[in-house]
């Protein structure tokens, strides 16, 4: 049977993905940030699932006013880096995962989560960053990925507490998958960022402590969190974070914090990441 | 037109069904940016490759003007202006300035941020922050 292994979230800050790849990550505003990913790179390297469910988002990238979905599941057997106006990031293909992610499509829609689906998806910033976070730079990614594309941009984005159920219910279906192999999920995006309007660059460090603190002990308080919350309290990017009550909600009840990083800034925002096994 | 709850955050522009409307050519505009090549046709002439979307004429002129709050308050969200600022080959936060009350340097913007971040205090609604 599949097992779910671990949990992470972290933030998807394209500019980090750009200190990569143009070599600036020994540079003052930068070192910080990276010697904290050491310790969260040291447990990756130890704990490489055969799959990662990699909740994210899409910025105008791949899907546009034209054409979104809620929740949208990538069932390709590969995504490639996607051109967001620089060129495409030169980072490895992205090997998915069809077997397991049309078992979670299946399950998914019969335990009344209604996916779109996605054969034909280029993968931007929101995931192909966390790949460099957790991996740095491999000649092909040690994990095979199931990007799950969450509206996050265009209002109204899903209920915080609608994608902590989403979380239970794609628990239920690794648990129901036959094939003997581990999965990881990570919830990226977040913290508390604000990028447009005059208020950009409001940042709220208690509100992020809360959110983090809430994710290990109290997960259901993060649910109760409405659209206006997060923006008012987190900025109006940061309401990214409900996409980490997605990874939370497919852990256990019971989990066990086994790394936690928080830094300001890296460029506009708040970073956070949290890594989470199940106790 | 509807009235939202988070109509009382501050200097926010949230991408809903009012925002969707009013910017959806000015932001397909934006996205059409991810291309390559019409990225190369923007840059040869933008007036000429403006004229090609349904755009309002202020639309366009805010386009040329690089006027970032501006395309906000006419639709365009940030995400999609990103496209703008990368086609031109700066750093995002020179347009996080450019949006911010009152305006920032990139230099400006930067140190607020690693002085940590705009604060959150006095920032929530409109009332509390005296623009209402
Ligand atoms: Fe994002």
């Amino acid at each position: 049977m599949a097992r779910l292994v671990a949990g992470m979230g972290t933030s998807h800050v394209p500019g980090v993905g750009a200190a990569m790849d143009n070599g600036k990550t020994d540079e003052p505003y930068w070192s910080e940030l990276f010697s904290g990913f050491a310790p969260l790179r040291a447990w990756h390297a130890e704990n490489v699932p055969d799959v990662t469910i990699i909740v994210f988002n899409d910025h105008a990238t791949s899907m546009a006013l034209n054409h979104y979905s809620t929740f949208m599941m990538g069932v390709a057997e590969s995504f490639q880096p996607a051109d967001e106006g620089w060129g495409p990031r030169k980072v490895p293909v992205v090997q998915g995962h069809p077997e397991l992610a049309w078992h979670l499509v299946e399950s998914l829609i019969l335990d009344e989560f209604d996916m779109a689906v996605t054969a034909d998806f280029d993968v931007d910033h929101g995931l192909t960053v966390p790949m460099s976070i957790a991996y740095d730079q491999p000649d092909a990614w040690p994990t095979r990925v199931i990007p799950l594309c969450v509206n996050v941009i265009q209002h109204p984005q899903p209920t915080a507490l609608r994608c902590y159920k989403l979380g239970q219910a794609i628990r239920r279906a690794i648990d129901s998958f036959p094939e003997d192999i581990t999965v990881g999920i990570w919830g990226t995006g977040g913290l508390s960022h604000q990028l447009g309007g005059e208020r950009a660059g409001v940042v709220n460090p208690d509100f992020d402590r809360m959110f983090l603190d809430n994710l290990v002990r109290d997960p259901m308080a993060n649910t109760r969190l409405t659209h206006t919350d997060f923006i008012r309290e987190a900025g109006s990017e940061g309401i990214e974070m409900i996409m980490w009550n997605v990874m939370r909600g497919a852990l256990d009840e019971k989990v066990r914090e086994v790394y936690r990083l928080y830094h300001i800034p890296v460029s506009a925002t708040a970073y956070g990441a949290i890594i989470l096994e199940n106790d | 037109m509807i009235s939202r709850d988070y109509d009382d955050v501050p200097g926010t522009y949230v991408l809903d069904s009012r925002s969707y409307r009013k910017g959806y050519h000015l932001n397909m505009f934006c996205m059409s940016l991810n291309k390559a090549e019409c990225r190369e046709e923007f840059a040869r002439d933008e007036m000429a490759y403006l004229q090609k979307f349904p755009m309002t004429d202020e639309q366009r002129q805010a386009v040329l003007d690089r006027d970032y709050i501006r395309l906000l308050q006419l639709g365009a969200n940030v995400y999609y202006t990103f496209k703008i600022v990368s086609h031109d080959r700066q750093p995002p936060q020179v347009m996080y300035g450019k949006m911010s009350s009152p305006p920032m340097s990139f230099e400006e913007f930067q140190e607020m941020m690693i002085n940590g971040g705009r604060p959150i205090d006095g920032n929530r609604s409109k009332k509390e922050s005296g623009n209402g």
